[in-house]
């Protein structure tokens, strides 16, 4: 039990932090330039079938650093040829460029790598076990996962408040047009912005694409769930993303172990199965199986007791 | 060239029962009457069974991409999970057949649409007390949530949503009325057109009511209707339930179609496509998705005839409108509308041929396109087909340099070329309109 | 003793750890034309939000007409009778000027939320409408599309909006701003016209404009009240005086 726990709990907070490192761009994207991307999670799964490409022909370290460049200068030229020209049309017109861009990334994926999984693995390196907690052997794989994510975030969080592109970036944020007057040049903040995010992005499918499955429908899975993290957490709110995050994350994945049904419960309270019916696949259902939908859950009761998610201001 | 606000400049003015007199009245139902006899007469001019599939189809969209600009065109609510009243719909419609058959009720297929169409209100009633507390981006991550929801909810009620066959029907096992079984598919046309047609006048005679003008106002300045008495969320909740009445009306209509409904109905892919197709006519007027609706119906068939990547090609026809043309197909229609209302016949010609000047290296330059798209995916997924493709009926071999380097030359070239006749087109548009002012 | 139209009681308003309302006490009967004048960043359209419910005060009370509204949603207040302009013009730039107007009527009239009644055919919408648009003489331009409109036109197709739903009390920010001395005249006659028997409160900055149609002014620095008169008397006050021009050093 407390090895489930400890497991799960270990898992958990890997997703969260994953799950942040995408949310986290979306989130300074969003602050930054209004629009929220759509694409965001296309990002990653360029990240992850780049990650796989140049690790099938220069190992892994090297795709790790290279692949996510790629796909932030990619991010950045979709900035600068694309959403800038679309900006003059409102943010409706963003948001529809970036959904647009999503399907056609989707697309152009399918097109080359094809509908399957493709075969991208951990590297022998890593492929050890880290440490044993109770009976389980916890890949290094995972751990190496985690202090990435740690890593990148220090470094974030130290380029945001000690560098000087980093206090540009922050006034931007809230101050765009004040920034361009100061004599910045404000367009090639949003495109190094935008570039840094969509990269933030494809580390997470690069470090991510061998633990979880690397396959052209990553977007669409992950992409819903990575919109609830930021409107749960408040829209705009970096802090509000990572509680978001994490609290998803956690309880996905302990959602995932608990094969508890509603059967279950409700026999421990005395009410008895219905025989057939709609309802009476819902007896059955076990908290295991809805797993995937919790986040989703998690939204709708928010919205009804918070709707401007946990931390966000009344403006968004 | 153009930007989000109309460039016509004088709307027109309301018509209508007010001006009364049997005059104001046939110029009110004149148009509808023009569109009931087109609708009745088009299995006459296409007589196959694939077209006839294909009208029924449209049929469907036109009243599916009708709905959800109640939301997006008129009341300014961005959705990306509109499908879940049309696929709930669908699946209410054919539980309610299947019942119906089952227990030999004395129901004719002519009201299961009814069904769908409670369906949709009521789904749209519940979901959309959540979803119309916020507006915006929020609502449109709100709709998509909840599409997810319902999506994934699909592989655990079983029961409802049939798992991954579905659930069909037999539409001829209901009662028969005037002789009709609903077998052929030009009965079931027929039926679709009817409701269509209902359907379409219901939804313009919302848009003119005091309901659906105040819908227009919260699209344009939500701030200003609350200052004038009016509380934008219950105008939003009303615009989101009845849009959700007529999706879920799409849906029966699709599931009598096809007497088959799955789970991908209710699903992004469904949600997407309504978009598409609502975005691509042009949301910014009442006929717009109508004309989305029929285009996009008709290249999904043909198209995916054609080529296996063709929602690839879709979704660049869906960037690029965004990018130069986010009016949609009505919109640029609607630029013309002061030529033609100036009686400026001379200037349109002109005005066309210089589009078709501009034409023939946009269609070299996507000529281009086709052929490194089509070529891409050869080399790739389907290389193991082998390399040779037929491309505009003529056989290439994707592995080879030749056709790369005619690709490049027509994409390239073809760029080129159009963007010299850009300054042509912007001449004989200053001409038409300085002529047309004049006037 | 009937209560006055608007009344504020030690109202205040914080963002954050800025006190931009610090105290506001008014009291302003039915009828009157009530000018509030200050300086730039007094709080004056502050005031305002805070009236009409767009923003909610931290403390203190708004009444209308003896009614407690504080708190209130601004669609709650403006259905009890209370209406307000724009500093920056506020319309609805994609409906034609007629459609403006017609939409500032619906709900006065009764209509709401009606979907199953055909607009066109409503004839007190369609004088009401009528009415109104003679009265900001915007009759011949009622198909132009509102955001295509001049400066000078959309600031009264924004007083119309304003008062086509008759309401009671009218709240109107700095209705001349960024009009010529024409124009402002202009302006004038129609204010006074248009608030004939009813309450109004207008911020101005125009001098001129305030002391031809005030029948009150209240002066606002930092937040503060610090004269409330008739503008014979204000004219004279002497803390007016510094806080407009400044003090001898």
């Amino acid at each position: 039990m407390l090895e489930l726990v400890t497991i799960s709990t270990l898992n958990g907070v890997l997703y969260g932090m994953l799950l942040f490192l995408m949310a986290s761009g979306l989130t300074l994207i969003f602050s930054m330039m209004g629009v929220l991307n759509f694409a965001h999670a296309s990002f990653y799964m360029l990240g992850a079938f780049f990650g796989f490409q140049i690790s099938q022909v220069l190992g892994f370290w090297p795709a790790f650093v290279v692949a996510p460049v790629l796909v932030g200068g990619i991010g950045a030229l979709v900035e600068r040829y694309g959403l800038r020209h679309v900006h003059r049309h409102g943010p409706v017109a963003e948001l529809l460029f970036t959904f647009g861009l999503a399907f056609v990334i989707e697309e152009v994926v399918q097109m080359i790598w094809g509908k399957g999984p493709a075969d991208y693995r951990v590297p022998a390196a890593l492929d050890f076990s880290a440490f044993t907690v109770f009976s389980t052997n916890y890949p290094a794989y995972k751990m190496f996962e985690l202090l990435t994510a740690v890593a990148i975030f220090a470094v974030l969080f130290t380029v945001l408040t000690r560098t000087r592109v980093g206090l540009i970036i922050q006034a931007s944020l809230t101050h765009s047009h004040m920034v361009a007057m100061l004599g910045h040049n404000v367009p090639r903040v949003f495109m190094l912005v935008f570039g840094v995010g969509t990269g933030l992005a494809a580390v997470a499918g690069v470090i991510a694409g061998p633990a979880l499955v690397t396959q052209s429908n990553m977007a669409g899975a992950l992409g819903p769930i990575l919109f609830v993290v930021v409107v749960v957490g408040g829209l705009g709110s970096l802090t509000g993303a990572f509680l978001a995050s994490l609290l998803i994350g956690l309880v996905q994945t302990f959602a995932v172990s608990i094969n508890l049904s509603v059967a279950d419960v409700l026999r421990g309270i005395g009410v008895p199965p219905p025989a057939s019916g709609v309802l009476f696949d819902v007896w059955d259902v076990t908290v295991a199986q809805i797993a995937p939908i919790i986040p989703y859950l998690l939204l709708v009761l928010i919205l009804i007791f918070r709707p401007t998610g946990l931390m966000g201001t009344r403006e968004h | 060239m153009s930007d989000v606000a109309s460039d016509a400049v004088k709307v027109p003015a309301p018509g209508g029962l007010s001006s009364a007199g049997p005059a104001a009245v046939v110029r009110l139902a004149a148009p509808w009457t023009a569109l009931a006899v087109a609708f009745s007469i088009l299995p006459t001019i296409f007589t196959s069974g694939s077209a006839l599939t294909m009208l029924s189809m449209m049929g469907i969209m036109i009243v599916f991409a009708l709905s959800y600009n109640m939301l997006l065109g008129e009341t300014g609510l961005l959705s990306f999970g509109h499908a879940v009243y049309y696929g709930l719909g669908g699946f209410l419609a054919v539980h309610a057949m299947n019942t119906v058959i089952h227990d030999a009720l004395p129901v004719p297929l002519l009201v299961i649409p009814l069904v769908g169409g409670f369906s949709g209100l009521l789904f749209g009633i519940i979901f959309g007390s959540v979803s119309t507390r916020r507006a915006g981006t929020v609502f449109a991550m709100i709709s998509l949530g909840l599409g997810e929801l319902v999506a994934s909810s699909s592989l655990i009620l079983r029961g409802f949503f049939g798992g991954e066959e579905g659930v069909s029907t037999n539409r001829t096992k209901l009662l028969h009325v005037f002789g009709l079984n609903f077998g052929p598919q030009i009965q079931v046309y027929y039926l679709i057109a009817g409701w269509c047609l209902l359907c379409m006048v219901a939804m313009y005679a919302l848009t003119r009511t005091p309901f659906g003008r105040m819908c227009n106002a919260v699209r344009d300045n939500p701030e200003r209707v609350q200052f004038v008495g009016y509380n934008p969320r219950t105008l939003r909740f009303i615009a989101f339930s009845l849009a959700g009445l007529f999706a879920g009306i799409a849906g029966a209509l699709a599931a009598i179609n096809f007497e088959l409904v799955n789970s991908a109905e209710v699903g992004a892919g469904q949600s997407g496509l309504v978009l598409l197709a609502a975005y691509i006519g042009g949301i910014g007027s009442f006929m717009g998705p109508v004309i989305g609706a029929v285009l996009v119906t008709w290249l999904e068939v043909m198209l995916s005839d054609v080529t296996d990547v063709w929602q690839l090609y879709f979704g660049l026809l869906f960037i690029g409108m965004v990018m130069f043309a986010p009016n949609g197909i009505a919109g640029l229609l609607m630029m013309h509308a002061p030529l033609w209302q100036a009686r400026a016949y001379g200037s349109m010609l002109r005005l066309a041929l210089a589009y078709l000047v501009a034409l023939v290296p946009a269609l070299v330059l996507l000529a281009g396109l086709i052929l490194v798209i089509e070529m891409t995916y050869h080399l790739t997924v389907k290389g193991s087909e082998g390399t040779t493709i037929s491309v505009f009926h003529v056989a290439l071999d994707a592995a080879s340099t030749i056709p790369w380097v005619a690709a490049a030359v027509l994409t390239f070239g073809g760029f080129w070329l159009f963007r010299l006749t850009w300054p042509v087109v912007g001449a004989a548009w200053h001409d038409a309109f300085a002529h047309g002012r004049a006037k | 003793m009937i209560a006055p139209a608007v009344e504020l009681i030690d109202l205040r308003k914080n963002f954050d750890a800025t006190q931009i309302i610090r105290g506001v006490s008014l009291a302003v009967p039915a009828g009157e034309r009530h000018a509030i004048i200050g300086p730039n960043g007094a709080g004056k359209s502050t005031l305002f939000n805070l009236i009409s419910g767009r923003l909610t005060p931290t403390s203190g009370t708004v009444q209308l007409n003896g009614e407690d509204v504080t708190g209130l949603p601004p669609h709650q207040i403006n259905r009890r009778g209370l209406s307000r302009s724009f500093q920056v013009t506020n319309i609805f730039p994609r409906l034609s000027v007629w459609e403006n107007v017609r939409c500032a009527v619906l709900w006065s009239l009764g209509h709401k939320y009606a979907f199953w009644r055909g607009i066109e055919g409503l004839a007190d919408v369609r004088e009401r409408t009528e009415t109104i648009l003679e009265a900001v003489e915007l009759t011949g331009r009622r198909r132009v599309q509102a955001g295509v409109l001049t400066y000078a036109e959309q600031r009264a197709l924004e007083i119309g909006i304003t008062i086509a739903g008759g309401a009671g009390i009218m709240l109107l920010d700095e209705p001349s701003a960024g009009m010529s001395v024409a124009e402002a005249a202009r302006a004038v006659a129609l204010i006074r016209k248009v608030s004939e028997g009813r309450t109004l409160i207008m911020i101005e900055h125009d001098m001129g404009v305030v002391f031809d149609i005030a029948d009150r002014i209240s002066v606002l620095v930092y937040g503060q009240i610090i004269a409330s008169d008739v503008p014979a008397r204000i004219k004279q006050d002497s803390a007016v005086q510094a806080a407009y021009l400044g003090t001898a050093p």
